[in-house]
């Protein structure tokens, strides 16, 4: 396809706003009369507050309010008013809600003060008095209490078994048998999580939150609180990453309109960078992947079973193993994940989620399998190379992984490598050369944009999407230059305003 | 971080008298870790003296034939400085294979002596510490301890010192220069820092009273034969779990002298002069090395997630000898 600006290389259109530090994130929306939160976190993994003593906190002149489960006001009541647009099937954590806590780091409180410093040394003077109680975190320690996990919306479950894949294995000429262990990675984005909440005389709040997706936001604490979506915008021009984490409403969203309702004050809450690592993370994965083959190479049968973790009040699960059963061609198929309960926040989408691990561990197997039968990874997997989604039983919406294949190892000079384990040495260390594939989901998602155009050939496309990072500015812009035959100059995408027309969330690489 | 107030003092003997003033008194000159420990609410002093005009920034050939380091001298000023990098290479290879080029630009080789260790359970003020509060335990013992001591801790505590720095000047026998009410004083480097016996909340033998103005260098430098390998998670920007600083003289075939220091191992650079001694005489082979290595571990004990730190510290030792032997290039 000829294109006059779709996938040309220009500026990023924000790029400039970026590096002069003229675009401004959540966190630094500076209004006269600010105040600022501090977030208390629990010390304890598990436990139940007995008694919180603010006194030294609020005795400090300029210390306006520490806000606790014992003062946070009745809330929406529902589960359902709690969750969000991609939420796992559960019951949401609710902040300062009672005095249970479910996971380390959990927020307990919430200092308010005039001045960011004195919330922070406020927030050093509460004393939380908690009861412990034995806690598990570790997935290795509970693996036996792994369960079929309710399924998630819009994600699919592992596919039914195809053909007889444990008497196939048994009875392949060449196997392999594996385990494959992922731990816990936390998103941490460079921006640190923060919401600004300004209100204006009438009560109406404007919140630039840190978020992937502004009107999901909206929605959770106009469902929380009980505001109109009339009285309660979002804004989030731009993100300082977020891989995931600012998919859902995050706490310091909820805590800062919490404390702007009760103080009738705009707030803004920022979360330090230990507290970071309370929000959500990739789960801890365990997978056994067997494989079996005919002498020659060809996949006989493929085993993945994954147990992954999640919390104790939602059941989180991504597509870990359906990957197996479309990746590669085989009859025998038996793919299966599970998930334990832990003691942690609920994990959350991160960058491919699932599919990282399950991919790593799949591709590990089939190049041990490449080992055992004698032959090079490439070839093994050009042997078993899928035409078709055997999981769906349709055809790919694209797959170039054969020429991926070929111009890799023609680029990287495959044919030089030496496949014997510590042949090959670069100065005094040992290396290898080693290759791996991936596969992602081509997701569609509903989105509304509203274009106007003025009399002067100026257009203005706006749409309540978010940019965290892939260039959603520039490439929309390209792409309403292009349809619309004009010059990119003439050209203004506008994002991150939940009052813009209807947008998903930014993730799953539905939005480029 | 709790409120404090600011003076600034512009020579030594204020610096002194500004100290014995208030107790809750803290020098301030790079401030890389201080300022963390305060945001943690690990340190809470009351005052902060600015140091950093004192006139203790210089580098300048000593009395002795060696080299004085200026107490303010940044880590970057002597890193790359001439003399240092041609007479001393084991020093400078060992500031830079510290911290960011931002945090040695900031961080003084005086405050590289005072570094605190990077102990999990130190920072966290919701856990029992006895460096940070003598008297509540130490969580470190049975709790995650990879990066923790194996060599010369205590039952109170297990912590490790965090410099690199201090392990090539421990190998050169440095001397601390430091002024107190009383006048001035040195203090040579291997008395500098403590083990933690039952006082782990004192790091090194300084007074409370006393500046550092500082760090006399001998002038043996052993630039031909040195090295300094440090071992970590990441290849840069974070501590060592092990690292060594080794310095040999030859004569001829045979070992004139062996200076070995470990860093990451101990709550101070860890030297035994007296195992050093074997390798006099020595020649320059893997076996004699590892012998070398075996006897300067064998009192080494670990706490369950650091104990692969004993074996990695007797290859690193057999590893940074053989280079310094070698007199090879540092990577």
């Amino acid at each position: 396809m000829k294109t006059e600006h779709i996938g040309k290389p220009i500026s990023r259109i924000d790029g400039r706003a970026k590096v002069t530090g003229e675009a401004k994130y959540a966190g630094e929306y500076n209004i006269p009369d600010l105040v600022h939160g501090c977030v208390v976190s629990s010390a304890v993994a598990k436990g139940k507050i007995t008694a919180i003593d603010a006194s030294g906190a609020l005795r400090l002149p300029g210390v306006l309010h520490v806000l606790t489960h014992k003062n946070t006001p009745q809330l929406a009541q529902s589960d359902e008013s709690y969750s969000d647009e991609v939420a796992p099937p559960g019951s949401p954590f609710r902040p300062l809600y009672d005095n249970e806590i479910k996971f380390s780091a959990q927020p307990v409180a919430l200092v308010v003060a005039d001045s960011f410093e004195l919330a922070h040394y406020a927030a050093s003077l509460i004393r939380i008095e908690v009861e412990p109680e034995p806690h598990s975190t570790n997935l290795d320690v509970e693996r036996e209490k792994a369960y079929e996990p309710k399924p998630r919306e819009l994600l699919k479950p592992p596919p039914e078994p195809r053909g007889n894949a444990e008497k196939a294995h048994a009875e392949a000429a060449v196997r392999m048998d594996a385990e494959y262990f992922a731990p816990v990675e936390h998103h941490n984005p460079m921006e640190l999580f923060a919401t600004t909440v300004v209100r204006d005389e009438d009560g109406r709040l404007t919140v630039y939150d840190k978020t992937q997706g502004v009107q999901n936001v909206q929605n959770y604490l106009c469902n929380v609180f009980g505001y109109a979506k009339s009285d309660l915008r979002v804004i989030s021009p731009f993100v300082g990453g977020a891989f995931g984490a600012g998919l859902r409403p995050q706490y310091q969203a909820f805590l800062a309109v919490l404390a702007a309702r009760e103080l009738k004050r705009s707030v803004r809450v920022t979360l330090t960078r230990q507290q970071m690592f309370s929000l959500t993370h990739r789960p801890v994965t365990r997978q056994r992947v067997a494989l079996g083959a005919s002498s020659d190479g060809v996949l006989q049968a493929v085993i993945h079973d994954a147990i992954s973790e999640t919390s104790r009040f939602e059941d989180y699960t991504e597509t870990v193993v359906n990957w197996s059963g479309l990746l590669y061609k085989c009859d025998n198929i038996k793919l299966n994940h599970r998930v334990v309960s832990l003691d942690l926040n609920t994990p959350g989408d991160m960058r491919a989620p699932g599919a990282v691990w399950g991919l790593y561990a799949l591709e590990c197997a089939i190049d041990e399998l490449a080992v055992n039968v004698g032959i090079d990874p490439i070839e093994l997997r050009l042997k078993n190379y899928s035409e078709k989604d055997y999981n769906e039983g349709k055809p790919f919406s694209s797959k170039e992984l054969r020429a991926c294949y070929r111009l890799g190892a023609e680029r990287f000079g495959w044919a030089r490598r030496n496949s014997q384990p510590g042949s090959m040495r670069e100065g005094g260390a040992l290396i290898g050369w080693g290759m791996a594939g991936g596969v992602w989901e081509a997701f569609q998602v509903m989105a509304d944009a509203k274009a106007v155009l003025t009399a002067d050939g100026r257009l203005t496309v706006s749409s309540a999407t978010s940019d965290i990072g892939p260039g959603t500015y520039t490439v929309m812009t390209q792409i309403a230059a292009e349809l619309l035959g004009l010059p990119i100059e003439n050209v203004t995408f506008k994002l991150g305003d939940s009052s813009f027309s209807q947008a998903p969330v930014e993730g799953g690489s539905f939005t480029p | 971080m709790n409120g404090f107030t600011y003076t600034r003092t512009d020579d030594v003997a204020g610096a002194v008298r500004e100290l014995a003033a208030d107790g809750a008194s803290k020098f301030i000159a790079g401030g890389t870790n201080l300022i963390d420990l305060m945001k943690e609410n690990v340190e809470r002093p009351q005052r902060l003296i600015d140091i950093t005009h004192l006139p203790l920034g210089g580098i300048h050939p000593s009395p002795n034939g060696g080299l004085r380091l200026g107490a303010l001298a940044t880590n970057t000023d002597v890193a790359y400085h001439e003399e240092v990098e041609r007479r001393y290479p084991l020093l400078s290879k060992s500031i830079l294979a510290g911290a960011s080029p931002q945090l040695r630009n900031m961080a003084t080789v005086g405050g590289n002596l005072m570094q605190r260790t990077r102990c999990y359970y130190f920072y966290d003020t919701a856990t029992p510490c006895n460096k940070r509060a003598l008297g509540t335990g130490c969580s470190a013992m049975k709790g995650f301890n990879r990066i923790h001591a194996i060599l010369g801790a205590s039952a109170q505590c297990i912590a490790v010192h965090p410099s690199d720095m201090c392990v090539a000047l421990a190998v050169l026998e440095a001397v601390v220069r430091v002024t107190g009410p009383g006048g001035e004083r040195t203090v040579p480097l291997a008395e500098f820092h403590r083990l933690p016996g039952d006082t782990p909340h004192v790091d090194t033998n300084l007074r409370p009273d006393e500046i550092i103005t500082a760090i006399d260098l001998p002038a043996k430098g052993y630039a031909g034969r040195c090295s300094y390998l440090k071992v970590r998670d990441r290849a840069s920007y974070a501590f060592a779990l092990v690292s060594v600083a080794a310095a040999l003289e030859m004569d001829g075939e045979k070992i004139r002298e062996a200076r070995i220091a470990l860093g990451g191992v101990a709550h101070k650079p860890w030297r035994e002069p007296q195992t050093e001694a074997l390798l006099q005489g020595q020649t320059v082979t893997q076996d004699n090395f590892q012998r070398f290595a075996e006897t300067l571990l064998q009192g080494a004990k670990g706490f369950g997630g650091n104990t692969f730190k004993i074996e990695l510290a007797k290859r690193a030792v057999v590893r940074a000898l053989s280079r310094a032997a070698a007199g090879e290039e540092q990577p």
